[in-house]
């Protein structure tokens, strides 16, 4: 199909991958938007809020 | 003097008034969030960090969940799994939902590291504790709404983790009119009624001053004008 480049970039059409951690079991989906999250976080934390453009 | 009413009679019906439940809950109101303390014009300058946006980026995503899910509603199950406009809406529906959550965990642990419910804003904590529960309890029986075979493995193996807790005799997992009551009436009212009380209760208190670098604890203001520095 020529529109499969709008497929998702990952094949979900499988079971999902689960990492296993001693008692620990995690979908690999779940991880990443756990990292995700805490990526995000400390970004909003370093990153400056841009204050020149609002004056004050 | 004799065609006016005498002052003592005015005085009397003043105090009438003032004694009416009307009156005393709209001074309550009106004490409890003026106007400008209710859409303020000014924030504290503590308050120019990213971390601030999370609360406000958690409603839009509510608001697009709730914007998508009323299309769901109005259409019907055939349209979502079948029509390519349906599957868009509710792909629209599950990613709103996830960023719903990613943007209410990021600003709950902002809130969390800033003790947030320092200065009497307990109910605000609370009011958000509360919300995020709930926020679980919409997702689950959204999953089990779905009406496909992911929607039925799901609730035959939450209804034995439901009944291991004991809950199964309020709560059937199997029972697809209650879980989709839950989905579309109870929860949603309940998260939508909830972020407002959180929001005004956000209002009410203003935004909590920083956390003090050398241990002196930075007084606690009652108006956000006044507790703002600069
Ligand atoms: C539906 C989910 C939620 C929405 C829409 C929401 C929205 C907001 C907004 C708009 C603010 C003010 C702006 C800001 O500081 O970001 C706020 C403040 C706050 N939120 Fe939430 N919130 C939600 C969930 C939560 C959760 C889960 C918690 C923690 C358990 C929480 C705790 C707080 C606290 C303590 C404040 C007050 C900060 C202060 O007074 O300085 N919220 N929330």
């Amino acid at each position: 199909m020529t529109l499969s480049f709008l497929a998702a970039l990952i094949n979900l059409d499988k079971p999902g991958v689960f990492l296993h951690w001693g008692v620990i079991q995690i979908s690999l989906a779940n991880v990443i938007v756990i990292g995700l999250m805490v990526a995000v976080f400390l970004l909003a934390i370093f990153i400056p809020f841009d204050r020149k453009s609002r004056r004050r | 003097m004799s065609t006016t009413k005498d002052q003592t009679v005015l005085d009397q019906e003043e105090a009438e008034l003032a004694r009416q439940w009307t009156g005393r809950i709209r001074r309550l109101l009106v004490d409890a969030l003026p106007p400008d303390k209710l859409l303020p014009d000014r924030q504290p300058s503590y308050l120019s960090s990213w971390i601030y946006i999370f609360g406000a980026l958690t409603i839009g995503g509510l608001a697009l969940v709730i914007l998508t899910g009323t299309v769901l509603a109005l259409e019907g199950p055939q349209w979502w799994h079948v029509s390519s406009i349906g599957l868009f809406v509710n792909s629209m529906h599950l990613w709103s939902v996830e960023f719903f959550f990613f943007f209410m965990v990021i600003h709950l642990w902002g809130k969390f590291f800033m003790a947030a419910w320092r200065g009497n804003r307990q109910l605000t904590w609370m009011t958000g504790v509360v919300t995020f529960f709930f926020s679980i309890g919409a997702g689950f029986t959204g999953y089990v709404s779905q009406t496909n075979f992911d929607s039925q493995w799901i609730a035959t193996q939450a209804k034995d983790g439901i009944n291991a807790t004991g809950a199964g005799a309020f709560v059937n997992a199997l029972n697809f009119g209650q879980m989709l009551m839950w989905h579309i009436v109870l929860l949603p009212a309940a998260v939508v009624a909830l972020t407002g009380l959180h929001i005004l209760m956000v209002r009410h208190k203003g935004i909590v001053t920083p956390i003090e670098v050398n241990g002196t604890e930075v007084p606690h203001q009652g108006t956000q004008s006044e507790s703002d520095p600069s």
